[in-house]
């Protein structure tokens, strides 16, 4: 590490960027720097223009966007006025780019030694150090011990060595910038652990100027030294990680850092209602004043300057820091609040029993006895990593895969495995919400008639319609009722998820089952739903399956926890026991590799 | 009307309605962009003409009425065609029959393409290959031969004519649209809907086929042509339209002789059967857009190109 902060490598000065035709600003005015060895982390929501502000700094504005001003300078030569080709010889060779999802950042066309050399070969290197190279890179991205992955194909390749091929052909030549957009998005938390502890070491091995971009304040938090927090385009607080994260001075991070569930409490997750306002529709004063819980008259009335705050060199952009009113919070407190996992009556009969389940696709068995009880009134959550089969139990139950044998009960009568088997009043007592909102919307529907599908389906030879059951269910799912003659495209991650549990919803179900259903959104948008969920678990009495593959939401939800690896049941019973004194290896695994706030932060955030 | 919405919640801030026949109103939104109007103005005009020409063509469209071949002049606008009948009358005369059998026929493929094209994307398995290979062994005949065959089978009479051409649009048809179903049968909004033991019929219906509206669009505005063609073609070979009744793909064929002489007897028609076919697909373009959210979907982008909330979606 060089140490030479006086002169950083990448100074981000006043840039905004904004649309070629309208104008509006996608982010405006943000300057930042990053030094050699330093990693900057760049925290927001969607919608806050951090993917736009990752691409300018490696000299790139997407089609219809334009640098409106401000300059984007690496290691002295300003990016946005070098002529194409040279800016096209720099990217790869002096700064690099990883992307969020590595499936569709690799060509599937060619093998992943083929594309690791490309990279070489186009910055000049011989063919000969090329192939060294080559070796030496996999070797450091912890591939080295599969030489075999250089002759395969992408998609041959799991999600978390794909990122790590990703890894390796940015960092192949060497460069002294590396943006890394959002790299762990997508991958459950084992394999986020092994991504990012590859990019923390290559950032240090290296010695690069790293900017890390996530929604993710706990990722960002273990991983940077510098953290910029971004809001509607423009910078809201920054300054070192421990400081930012420890003593939050805006109220939008002290939102983000609520929002984050955590293994090792219990209690409600406090989400941020509304969504970040778009470019050119923004507010004159501060763009988060209409979220703001502490929102006040002069909040309104101009943007605020960043200022110091806190500690040194801790800058915010806040009335109230302005003011000197802000009031700093450390990390969330333990929530006051009555442990959720209360016991429940055993001697209920349970809403559904599965008992000795195997699950097969094709000739290749993946669930082996599979032994489950969900009680009324509980929510049982189910944890795994990808490819646990967790999404495969659910879809046995729920009548979606049919190749199965066992047994399983729902109100003590046996179910037939498909659909078209079932009774009606057995479809509509079990009900789904699917992972993906994006996917499991129909795209030309309004979000009224996707309500009211269900809604006539289960209706007996009903022909009125009525509208008032559909604005209930909106309402029920804490969605405004203006959305109703609204598609899906025109709504928020968030809201679509809303939709999607409202639709259940409102057919009064016995069972719900919840997919992954916030494995799409972002961690403030996640602790809302989450929320809504608990809520209405509790208010409607109901039977609940909550699939994770993040162990730390599961103290906000469920009273007990199944944990599923590799098609069996390694832990079961109530969410305390478990979490707390876990008896298995794989549980133990699991709970470590949950991203966490350092310990150098906490006490920070304690020493105050 | 569900139209007059915002006009009636104004005064109370009442619960909105649900607003139903989605289809509807995708259609008239269409009709309201730029370009779903210009679209759909090309093509009333073309319509115009057929429906309304018979009843002002200056002379009888099938009696001679001057020398053959003859330039435009000031007694007959469009010259004379190459058995000296008024083009003007025929042109004005020409369109009405064309138009009607072509969108039967094309209504009639595209109807039954698609239902064949769905079906065979959601129930799979045998039943797929059932209706795809017969209609393999289908394309293997050129289309005109094959409206040639059922024609001969079926016999001359008009509505049989209409009823041959759609028929030998169906392979067509069906191939595109099983192709888009599947990706869409696929997808989870599918199984959301499947999940609470609807009907298959419902199923494709309700929520595959509304997600092929820029195929079936596009399906239509290109099979209307291509009937348009056959049906001339038959007709030139002597099926369905007899020659002394006028109609602008006859006139077309009749009169590439004369084209030196007097060009108007086969742009004329020529010129209304493109115009149609390109309003026609303007608009079609227009209600794929509106359909779709492109516009919608372009401003966003275009508003907001930094959000990211795309590229949130996992693949």
């Amino acid at each position: 590490m060089t140490g030479d902060m006086a002169s950083p490598r990448l100074v981000v000065e006043g840039l905004t960027v904004a649309t070629a035709g309208s104008g509006a600003a996608i982010i405006e005015d943000v300057s930042v720097q990053v030094a050699a060895g330093e990693v900057l982390g760049v925290v927001g929501e969607s919608g806050s223009g951090k993917t736009t502000l990752g691409l300018a700094m490696v000299g790139h504005a997407r089609r219809g966007l334009e640098i409106a001003a401000g300059s984007v300078r690496l290691d002295g030569t300003d990016l946005f006025s070098l002529p194409p080709d040279q800016l096209r010889r720099r990217r790869g060779a002096a700064m690099a780019y990883i992307p969020q999802d590595p499936s569709t950042a690799l060509n599937p066309a060619l093998r992943v030694g083929g594309m690791l050399k490309e990279v070489l070969t186009a910055h000049g290197r011989s063919g000969a150090e090329a192939d060294a190279r080559v070796q030496e890179l996999l070797a450091e991205v912890g591939l080295g011990s599969q030489p075999e992955i250089l002759s395969v194909y992408p998609h041959q390749l799991s999600g978390g060595q794909q990122q790590r091929i990703t890894i390796a052909m940015a960092f192949a030549c060497r460069p002294g910038l590396i943006v890394l957009d959002e790299p762990t998005t997508g991958l459950d938390v084992t394999t986020q652990r092994t991504v990012l502890e590859t990019v923390a070491r290559m950032c240090a091995s290296y010695g690069v100027a790293a900017v890390y971009v996530s929604h993710d304040v706990v990722v960002v938090g273990e991983l940077s030294n510098r953290v910029a927090v971004v809001y509607s385009g423009r910078v809201v607080e920054t300054g070192a990680t421990p400081d930012v994260f420890g003593t939050p001075a805006h109220p939008y991070t002290q939102g983000l850092l609520r929002a984050v569930p955590s293994p090792e409490r219990s209690g409600r997750l406090v989400g941020m209602e509304g969504v970040p306002p778009r470019p050119g529709q923004r507010p004159a004063g501060c763009a988060f004043a209409p979220r703001c819980p502490l929102v006040i008259e002069r909040c309104r009335a101009a943007m605020p300057e960043l200022v110091p705050a806190g500690r040194a060199g801790q800058l915010a952009r806040c009335v109230l820091v302005e003011t000197g009113q802000a009031r700093t919070e450390g990390p969330p407190a333990p929530a006051a609040e009555k442990d959720l996992a209360e016991t429940v009556k055993p001697a209920a009969t349970p809403v559904l029993q599965v008992t000795g389940l195997d699950a097969s696709y094709g000739s290749n068995q993946v669930l082996f006895g599979i032994d489950l009880t969900v009680p009324p009134n509980t929510c049982v959550a189910i944890v795994g990593e990808s490819g646990s089969g967790k999404t495969t139990l659910a879809r046995c139950i729920a009548g979606l895969h049919t190749n199965w044998t066992g047994k399983v009960d729902y109100g003590g009568q046996p179910l037939p495995p498909g659909i078209r088997r079932r009774p009606k009043d057995v479809l509509r007592g079990i009900q789904y919400v699917f992972q993906n909102p994006y996917a499991s919307l129909n795209p030309r529907r309004t979000v009224g008639g996707l309500v009211d599908q269900p809604i006539r389906t289960f209706a007996e030879g009903r022909r009125v319609r009525d509208d008032r059951e559909i604005l209930d269910a909106l309402r029920a799912a804490a969605l405004s009722v203006e959305v109703v003659n609204r598609y899906p495209d025109q709504l928020s991650g968030g809201e679509r998820q809303r939709v999607a549990i409202a639709r259940t919803l409102a057919v009064s179900p016995r069972l719900l089952i919840c997919d992954e259903v916030t494995s799409a959104l972002d961690v403030s948008v996640q602790a809302a739903v989450v929320e809504l969920l608990r809520r209405l678990q509790r208010q409607h009495g109901l039977a609940m399956i909550f699939i994770t593959h993040n162990i730390a939401l599961i103290r906000s939800i469920a009273q007990q926890v199944v944990v599923m690896h590799r098609g069996r049941i390694a832990e079961s019973g109530a969410v305390a026991d478990v979490l707390d004194r876990p008896r298995a290896e794989y549980t133990r695994q699991l709970l470590d590799d949950v991203p966490k706030f350092s310990a150098a932060m906490t006490s920070s955030g304690d020493a105050q | 009307m569900t139209t007059s919405a915002p006009a009636s919640a104004a005064p109370a801030p009442a619960a909105p309605r649900v607003r139903r026949r989605e289809w509807l109103h995708t259609l008239t939104r269409a009709a309201r962009t730029p370009r779903g109007m210009t679209g759909l103005g090309l093509a009333l005009v073309v319509v115009l003409i057929a429906v309304i020409g018979p009843f002002v063509a200056p002379y009888p469209p099938d009696k001679f009425a001057t020398v053959p071949g003859a330039p435009p002049s000031a007694k007959f606008p469009l010259g004379s065609d190459i058995l000296g009948r008024d083009v003007l009358s025929r042109v004005l005369a020409g369109g009405w029959q064309l138009l009607i059998m072509a969108a039967a026929a094309m209504i009639i493929g595209v109807v039954l393409g698609t239902a064949a094209g769905i079906a065979a994307a959601q129930l799979r398995g045998w039943r797929d290959g059932l209706i795809m290979r017969t209609v393999d062994v289908i394309l293997a005949f050129p289309q005109l031969v094959f409206a040639l065959l059922l024609v001969s089978i079926l016999g001359p009479a008009r509505w049989l004519l209409v009823l041959a051409v759609g028929i030998s649009h169906v392979p067509q048809v069906a191939r595109v649209i099983r192709a888009a179903a599947l990706d869409v049968s696929e997808r989870d909004f599918v199984k959301a809907v499947e999940i609470t033991g609807v009907r298959q019929s419902r199923v494709m219906s309700g929520e595959i086929l509304p997600n092929l509206i820029t195929p079936l669009m596009v399906e239509a505005g290109l099979r209307l042509t291509y009937s348009i063609v056959i049906i001339t073609g038959l007709s030139f070979i002597g099926f369905g339209l007899q020659p002394p009744a006028p109609n602008w793909g006859y006139m077309i064929n009749e009169n590439r002789i004369i084209l030196t002489s007097n060009p108007w007897a086969v742009v004329a028609p020529a010129i209304l059967i493109a115009i149609l076919t390109v309003g026609l697909n303007t608009f079609t373009d227009a209600i794929a857009r509106v359909a779709l959210g492109i516009e919608r979907a372009e401003k966003v982008i275009a508003e907001a190109a930094g959000t990211g909330a795309v590229s949130e979606i996992p693949a």
